[in-house]
C-alpha cells in the first residue's frame, strides 16, 4: 500500500518537473524566449576606445526598430534619459567599463546581468506608453543605490 | 555487535549513549559561536529592515553594505557552519561512541581556525576595506586580508572534514560487514558535500589573494563567478541536509514513532551528495557567455535535485501518519491531532517542514530560466531564501536545540524552557511570514535586493514599493525579538537549566524492516558519481570561459 503510494506520488511528481522542463525548453528553442546568454567579449579597460561602444546612442536601423548601445559604470548609464516611441522594438547591447552591474526595467522582463569583459545583449518591444525607470540590480559600489535612469516611451 | 548495541538502545537507550563530555565541550563552543553569530547577525538584519523602510539613516562612520556584508556572512556562513559542526560531532560522537582523540584534536583546530579567519574578515569589514556583500564578485576587490581570512574558514572547515572522514573509517574498520549509524552516515554525507563545495572557491580565493594585492594584473571575473556558485548553491544543500537528518532521525523519536525505511533514507543522502553541485547555474541564468543550452542543461540539473525533497515529503508524511494512528487517531486527518504540537522539539522542525513546501515551490521559480528573468535580484529572492534558510534550516536548528543543549550540558528541557521556545517558534513563523511574504511581492513589482533605500528619484515604481518596504521593517522587529529569545534560550539551556540527563532522540527502526543493504556504503563510488556530475556540469562551460576569455579585470574599489 504504502510502496504504491510512493510511486504514485513520485511518478506525478517528477512527470510535472518532466512538464516544466519542457515548457522551458520550448519557449528558449522554439519561442526564442531563452534567458540573455551573448557570448561577444571586449577588454574592459579599453571598452571606449573599441566599436561599438565608440559611439554609445540610440540609433534607430530599421522601421521602428532601435538598438541602444549602452556602457554602464559606477554609478549611470550611457546614454540616459532614453526616448523611443511606442511599439518599438528596442535591442539593448551593453558592456560595462568598471564592476558587474545588472540592467532592469521593473514592469518589463529586461533583466540582465552586465559584466566586465563582456557584451550582453537583450530586446524588448515597449507596447505601452509612459516613463520606465531603470535600475542597476547588481550590487557596484557605495551609490549603487543611485544608479538608475529612464526610458520614455511616446 | 551492531545486533546487540541495537537490542541494547531498545531495552535501556539512555544507559549506553550519550555524547561524553570531552565531545560535548567541543560541540558546545561551536554552538556558543553559532548563536553569538546570530545575535550580531540579527541586530544587522534589522538594522537593514528598518533603513529599506526609511525608518532609520545610517551614522556617516558605517554604511548599509557594510552592514550587509556582514549579515551575510555572519549568518550564511559562520552561524550555519559552526551550528551544524557542533550539531553533527556530537551526533558523530553519540553514534560511534564518542570520537576519536585526534579527531577530537581536529576539532578543536578546525575551531581555532575558524575563529582567526572570521576575526580577520570582521575586522575588515568593519574597517570599511571589504564592503563586497557575502559573495564578493570580482573586479570588485577587498583588502587582501579578508581573503586570506576565508583561507583560514576553508582550512578549518576541512580540519573538521578530515575528523568526520578519519573517524567513520575507523569505526567501519572495527565493524567489518556493518552500515554504519545513520547519524554517522548523514554526517559523512554532509562533510563530503562540504568538502567538495569548498573546492571551487578555494580555487577562487587563491587567485584573489595575489590580485588584490598587485602582484597579478587581472582576474577572469566570469570563472570566479562561477567557481563561487559552485560553492555558494552546495552551500544550500548541505543545510538541507543537515536539517533532514533532523527531520528523518530524531522528530519521528520525539512524536513517539519509528523513522522510515533506513534504506530509502540513505538513498535520499547518496542522491543529494552526487546531484548537487550543478545546481550552483541556477543563479547565473542571465549571465553573459554561457549559452542557452548550458543553462537549459542546468535547469534539469537543479530540478534533479527535488527528487529527493519529494522522497523526503513523502517519507514524513508516512512517518506522521503512521504514528498519529499508532496514538489513536482515527478518520481522514484525525492522526494530525495526535501529534505533541505542544512540544518545542517537533512543532520547530514541524513548521520548517511545512515552510519547505513554499521554499521548494519558489526554487522551482527561481531555477525555471524565463521566471528566473522575472525575479533575478529583486527583493523575490531575499524571500525565498529567509523561507528556505530561514525557516526551513534556521526553525529546524532552533528545535534541536532544546534537547541537543540540555543533553550537552547534563541538564533538563524545564516545561517553562519549553513554553518559551513554543513564542520563539510562533514569533519566528509570523515574523518572517510577514517579512519574506513582502518581499516576495514587492520583488514581482521590482524592487531590487542589496540596495539601500532610495526613491529612485521620485519615480513612481519606487514609490509602489515604499508600503511593502514598511512591512519588512514590521518582519525584522518581530525576528529579532525572535532571535533575543531564541539566544536567551540556548545559553539559559546551557548554563542556568536545572541539572539532570536529557535523552537523545534517536529513532529506531519499525520491527519488520529489513536490513540495509551494504552497497549503501560505498563511498568511493559515491565520490566518484559526485565527480562526474561536477564534470559534466562544468567542464565545458569552464572551458569555454577560459578558452574565450576576454582580456581580464584589474581590481576596483567602488566604496
Ligand atoms: C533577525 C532576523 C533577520 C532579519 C531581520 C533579516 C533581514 C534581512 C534583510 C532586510 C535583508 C535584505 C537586504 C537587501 O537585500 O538589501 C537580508 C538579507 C540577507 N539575509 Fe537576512 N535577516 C534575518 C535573518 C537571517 C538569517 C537567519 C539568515 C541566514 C541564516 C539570513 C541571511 C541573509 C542573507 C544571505 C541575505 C542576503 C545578503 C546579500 O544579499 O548579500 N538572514 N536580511
Ligand atoms: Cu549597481
Ligand atoms: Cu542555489
Amino acid at each position: 500500500m504504502q510502496h504504491r503510494l510512493e510511486e504514485i506520488w513520485m511518478t506525478i511528481s517528477v512527470g510535472i518537473l518532466v512538464v516544466f522542463m519542457i515548457i522551458i525548453g520550448y519557449q528558449t528553442f522554439a519561442l526564442g524566449m531563452g534567458p540573455p546568454s551573448h557570448s561577444e567579449t571586449i577588454d574592459p579597460q579599453k571598452v571606449e576606445q573599441i566599436a561599438p561602444f565608440d559611439d554609445p546612442g540610440v540609433k534607430e536601423i530599421a522601421e521602428n526598430e532601435y538598438e541602444v548601445v549602452m556602457i554602464l559604470q559606477s554609478f549611470g548609464f550611457n546614454p540616459s534619459n532614453i526616448e523611443v516611441p511606442v511599439g518599438a522594438e528596442v535591442h539593448f547591447t551593453m558592456t560595462s567599463k568598471d564592476v558587474t552591474h545588472g540592467f532592469q526595467v521593473p514592469g518589463t522582463n529586461i533583466n540582465a546581468m552586465v559584466m566586465p569583459g563582456h557584451i550582453q545583449k537583450i530586446s524588448h518591444t515597449f507596447k505601452e506608453p509612459g516613463n520606465y525607470l531603470v535600475i542597476c540590480n547588481e550590487y557596484c559600489g557605495i551609490g549603487h543605490q543611485a544608479m538608475s535612469t529612464t526610458i520614455t516611451v511616446k | 555487535m551492531e545486533q546487540s548495541l541495537r537490542e541494547t538502545i531498545h531495552e535501556n537507550p539512555k544507559k549506553i549513549l550519550g555524547v561524553n563530555s570531552q565531545d560535548a565541550k567541543v560541540s558546545l563552543s561551536y554552538l556558543t559561536v553559532a548563536f553569538v553569530s546570530l545575535l550580531i547577525g540579527g541586530i544587522l538584519g534589522l538594522v537593514q529592515g528598518l533603513e529599506r523602510a526609511g525608518l532609520i539613516q545610517l551614522p556617516s562612520w558605517l554604511n548599509y553594505y557594510q552592514v550587509l556584508t556582514a549579515h551575510g556572512l555572519l549568518l550564511l556562513v559562520v552561524f550555519t557552519a559552526t551550528f551544524s559542526i557542533g550539531y553533527l560531532y556530537a551526533n558523530l560522537s553519540h553514534a560511534l561512541g564518542g570520537l576519536l582523540p585526534k579527531v577530537r584534536k581536529l576539532a578543536w583546530t578546525g575551531f581555532v581556525l575558524m575563529i582567526i579567519g572570521v576575526a580577520m574578515v570582521v575586522t575588515m569589514i568593519v574597517l570599511n576595506e571589504a564592503s563586497v556583500l557575502y559573495t564578493f564578485y570580482p573586479p570588485l576587490a577587498a583588502h587582501p586580508i579578508f581573503y586570506i581570512g576565508l583561507v583560514f574558514v576553508v582550512l578549518g572547515i576541512w580540519a573538521c572534514c578530515f575528523g568526520v572522514f578519519i573517524n567513520y573509517r575507523h569505526w567501519r574498520k572495527n565493524h567489518p560487514g556493518e552500515v554504519t549509524p545513520i547519524l554517522a552516515f548523514f554526517t559523512m554525507g554532509v562533510f563530503v558535500l562540504w568538502f567538495f563545495a569548498s573546492l571551487g572557491v578555494t580555487i577562487e580565493v587563491f587567485t584573489l589573494i595575489p590580485w588584490s594585492m598587485g602582484l597579478v594584473e587581472t582576474t577572469n571575473v566570469m570563472v570566479a563567478r562561477t567557481l563561487f556558485w559552485w560553492f555558494g548553491h552546495t552551500l544550500v544543500n548541505i543545510w538541507y541536509l543537515v536539517a533532514i537528518s533532523a527531520w528523518y532521525v530524531f522528530v519521528p523519536r520525539i512524536i513517539g514513532g519509528r523513522h522510515f525505511s533506513d534504506k530509502l533514507i540513505r538513498l535520499v543522502v547518496i542522491l543529494v551528495v552526487i546531484l548537487n553541485i550543478p545546481g550552483g547555474f541556477h543563479h547565473q541564468i542571465i549571465d553573459p557567455a554561457i549559452s542557452q543550452s548550458i543553462k537549459f542543461l542546468h535547469v534539469f540539473m537543479s530540478l534533479s535535485i527535488a527528487v529527493p525533497s519529494l522522497m523526503t515529503a513523502f517519507a514524513m508524511f508516512v512517518v506522521f501518519e503512521r504514528t498519529g494512528r499508532r496514538l489513536g487517531g482515527k478518520g481522514l486527518l484525525g492522526w494530525l491531532k495526535k501529534l505533541p504540537w505542544g512540544d518545542v522539539r517537533f512543532l520547530a522542525p514541524m513548521i520548517a517542514m511545512i515552510s519547505f513546501i513554499f521554499g521548494g515551490a519558489g526554487g522551482i521559480v527561481n531555477t525555471s530560466n524565463q521566471l528566473n528573468q522575472v525575479i533575478h535580484n529583486t527583493m523575490w529572492v531575499v524571500g525565498h531564501f529567509h523561507i528556505t534558510v530561514g525557516v526551513s534550516v534556521v526553525l529546524t536548528f532552533f528545535g534541536i536545540c532544546y534537547w541537543l543543549i540540555p543533553h550537552l550540558s547534563k541538564r533538563k528541557l524545564t516545561p517553562k524552557m519549553n513554553k518559551i521556545g513554543i513564542i520563539q517558534t510562533l514569533i519566528w513563523t509570523v515574523g518572517m511570514i510577514i517579512m519574506s511574504g513582502s518581499m516576495h511581492i514587492v520583488g514581482l513589482l521590482g524592487d531590487p535586493r542589496r540596495t539601500s533605500d532610495t526613491t529612485y528619484g521620485g519615480h513612481e515604481a519606487a514609490a509602489s514599493w515604499v508600503p511593502f518596504e514598511m512591512l519588512f521593517a514590521v518582519g525584522a522587529t518581530l525576528l529579532l525579538i525572535g532571535v533575543i529569545i531564541q539566544v536567551y534560550a540556548v545559553f539559559n539551556m546551557m548554563f542556568f537549566a536545572p541539572k539532570g540527563n536529557t535523552e537523545y532522540p534517536v529513532a529506531e527502526p519499525e520491527d519488520d524492516e529489513t536490513p540495509t543493504p551494504m552497497w549503501t556504503e560505498r563511498w568511493g563510488l559515491w565520490i566518484v558519481l559526485l565527480l562526474m556530475v561536477v564534470a559534466m556540469a562544468y567542464v565545458v562551460p569552464i572551458v569555454d570561459m577560459l578558452l574565450n576569455a576576454p582580456p581580464g579585470s584589474p581590481p576596483i574599489r567602488t566604496w
